[in-house]
């Protein structure tokens, strides 16, 4: 059987190079921010005709908009017009916002309102506040019930992996630079809660092999053996969980792919640090606190 | 074969597959939508102090019965006003037909004056008992103003001293109309021409009706689902969940054999079940909280898995069928319940610090999560003792699991 405690520095240091990677990238391109995080509108229209990039620029330029990015609903670059049109700007009033859409009306022609979204910039700076926020506060929550059910310890190698999920999950997005909305924020917080699921399942089952624990055994030993017992179980979750937020990712639509794309990224992260570290980070915490014969005295016992 | 036990199972597997197969859809119809999925309209207004005008709770509470007035004549099903903390309105407009009239209405302070030659305000909205929309004398579509009591008082001097004189009527601090008064008029009744269409004057109406707001309003955030779009999602998510659950089914059904299936036919009770509590909530099903039901059916999974892979380990060390399959689910479930004491709080976090459509996301994720548990526990547990005890096989590889080696593990 392949020791994952003994083999815990090769773990380790495949995330630790991932995650510099992802912070250079932070760095250098920074991340993605949708008009929830920065303020903005999207101004998602279907024309009666086809209008081309130039006619729609025309029209926002006499707004001071023509900075604007304006996306049409085609892939293929061939083609310059398109009935729909989808036109993002910075902060705009309302009242600006209704003169611009208007002025598109009387110059290119009706159209059918698909989505117009528009925030304000307070709205986007608390977001940050809030969303940074809900993710401490759910560490906090977990830290806390993981100290009830189990001990402080677990508490803690399970929290380091959380924060390496959620890292990697903003890795990503800042190397891809994927748009970044409020569902992220959801997203986060359902990788959290599913990274520490698959952690617990792996703690409970060192809890009761805990109470068979000889002295003779390693205790690296005994998490291995925990680590594996949960592994088929480890596996097959992860699969059938990847199965629903890939169709999501794939057939969901575009206003849920990022999303859905956070989820996944969240997910195989999850996998990784609750099979591969949060085990091998308790055992570390256990041998280096206290002498090996005291654990099963010392552990409580649910 | 024992009979008596396979037709209870059987009983109870064609009873679950055939009220999926009937309820699913009208359910699913019945739910609550939220704006992103039938369109509609959310508005946050924000509250701006003026020189003038205070923000405080009664100020605002105010505010929103005005515009619950204002919304009220969109003749909307089901819109939502609400104030969020101490300076913010929420608006919600299901299937408004015209968002972009709808939103210019909300924040409109509406404040009506009536100033004689010199500029002095006589009179405000405020002594108005109702206007409405009518055709004047020459045709044109004018606001015809009803008094109070003691704004027709008002009205009768403002007039009577003002004979041959301009008055002006403003609204918003802009001249809606500046008539030269011919003589006093003591009935009661106004009209404000200037309207340039029906549609327009119609909804200066109800602004005047439904009161100026006490203080200065901002829009804040707006977000307009267009109803194309929200069909869109819906049938896109339709098709996920579709494909979802397919593929859940599938692995369940090749990896754990009978048992899986039992787990497949418990998961479409468990959609049934989610559905129908929602409903009963009137709980609001959003584009995330689909996004958020197909992940929780991945997720309900997870007790599952967790129990057969007891249940597999149980026949290993050499227990009857029977007896593994209580053992497995008598041990697996204190591993259920506590890794899923953590999604709920997650969830319940989210629930408390988001909005919309996240709240929606929260909900549906939390409560498939708790549904899943007693599920996987209570239904699961019946279906496979029914099936056990039928003797339909005795063979552990029926079950998903592999016989017991040679080498038991103490």
């Amino acid at each position: 059987m392949f020791s994952i405690v003994k083999n815990y520095k090769m773990f380790f240091a495949v995330t630790v190079v991932f995650i510099m990677v992802g912070i250079g990238s932070m760095f250098m391109q920074s991340f993605n921010l949708g008009i929830d995080f920065t303020g903005g509108s999207i101004i998602d229209l279907k024309f009666g005709s086809p209008v081309s990039v130039s006619q729609v620029r025309d029209v926002l330029k006499e707004h001071d908009l023509g900075n604007s990015v304006i996306q049409l609903g085609t892939s293929d670059s061939n083609i310059t017009t398109s009935e729909s049109v989808l036109i993002r700007t910075g902060i705009l009033d309302d009242d600006a916002r209704r003169a611009v859409m208007s002025d598109l009306t009387s110059k290119l022609g009706d159209y059918q309102i698909l989505r117009v979204e528009q925030v304000g910039a307070t709205v986007g700076s608390e977001l940050v506040q809030q969303a940074a926020l809900a993710v401490v506060l759910s560490w906090v929550l977990m830290i806390i019930y993981i100290t009830y059910r189990f001990e402080f310890k677990f508490a803690i190698s399970a929290i380091i992996g959380l924060v390496i999920d959620v890292t990697v999950v903003l890795c990503y997005f800042s190397l891809f630079h994927l748009e970044m909305d409020s569902s992220f924020v959801a997203a986060l917080l359902t990788v959290v809660g599913y990274s520490v699921n698959g952690t617990i399942v792996i703690f409970d089952r060192i809890r009761e092999n805990l109470k068979t624990h000889r002295r003779s055994e390693d205790l690296g030993e005994m998490v291995d053996r925990s680590i594996w017992q949960c592994m088929t179980r480890s596996v097959y979750t992860m699969l059938s969980t990847l199965f629903a937020v890939v169709a999501i990712f794939l057939f969901g639509g575009d206003t849920i792919h990022n999303f859905a794309f956070a989820m996944l990224v969240g997910f195989a992260s999850g996998f990784y640090t609750s099979t591969f570290l949060a085990g091998p980070l308790w055992a570390i915490l256990k041998n280096n606190g206290e002498a090996s014969k005291q654990v099963v005295s010392k552990t409580k016992v649910v | 074969m024992r009979w008596d036990n396979m037709t209870k199972f059987l009983g109870l597997v064609v009873a679950i597959v055939v009220s999926f197969g009937f309820f699913i859809k009208p359910l699913a119809l019945t739910v609550k939508q939220g704006l992103d999925l039938q369109g509609g309209t959310h508005v946050v207004l924000q509250a701006v102090e003026t020189p003038n005008a205070k923000v405080d709770d009664d100020a605002l509470n105010r505010s929103v019965k005005i515009i619950e007035r204002r919304v009220n004549e969109l003749g909307l099903t089901e819109p939502v006003i609400q104030r969020q903390g101490k300076d913010r309105i929420i608006v919600e407009l299901p299937g408004v037909k015209d968002p972009e009239k709808a939103i210019a209405m909300l924040g409109r302070t509406a404040l009506l004056e009536f100033k004689d030659m010199s500029g002095k305000t006589v009179m405000t909205g405020n002594d108005l008992k109702d206007s409405k929309a009518t055709v004047g004398q020459n045709g044109k579509p004018v606001v015809g103003l009803d008094f109070s009591d003691e704004g027709g008082k008002k009205f009768a001097l403002l007039t009577s001293q003002n004979i041959g004189k301009q008055i002006s009527i403003l609204l918003d601090g802009e001249v809606l109309t500046s008539p030269v008064v011919n003589e006093a008029i003591t009935g009661g009744k106004a009209q404000i021409s200037g309207s340039r269409n029906v549609e327009e004057a119609e909804r200066l109406a109800i602004l005047l009706r439904s009161g100026s707001l006490p203080v200065k309003l901002e829009m804040l955030e707006n977000r307009t689902v267009g109803p194309t779009l929200g069909q869109d999602s819906k049938d896109k998510s339709v098709k996920a969940f579709a494909i979802g659950l397919a593929g859940v089914f599938l692995f369940m059904a090749v990896y754990y054999r009978a048992s899986g299936v039992v787990a497949d036919i418990v998961l479409l009770f468990y959609t049934l079940l989610l559905l129908a509590i929602m409903r009963a909530l009137n709980a609001t099903l959003t584009l995330p909280g689909i996004a958020g039901i197909i992940l929780s059916i991945g997720m309900a999974v997870d007790a599952n898995v967790l129990i057969f892979e007891r249940f597999k380990e149980e026949i290993q060390s050499g227990k009857t069928l029977r007896s593994s399959i209580e053992a497995g689910f008598s041990r697996a479930f204190v591993t259920i319940f506590d890794s899923n004491i953590t999604t709920i709080m997650a969830a319940a976090v989210l629930f408390y610090l988001g909005t919309g459509p996240i709240k929606g996301f929260a909900i549906t994720l939390a409560l498939g999560v708790v549904i899943s548990m007693f599920t996987a526990v209570t239904i699961t547990r019946y279906l496979l003792r029914f099936l056990v005890a039928s003797n339909i096989s005795s063979n552990p590889a029926f079950y998903g699991a592999s016989a017991p080696k040679k080498e038991v593990r103490k």
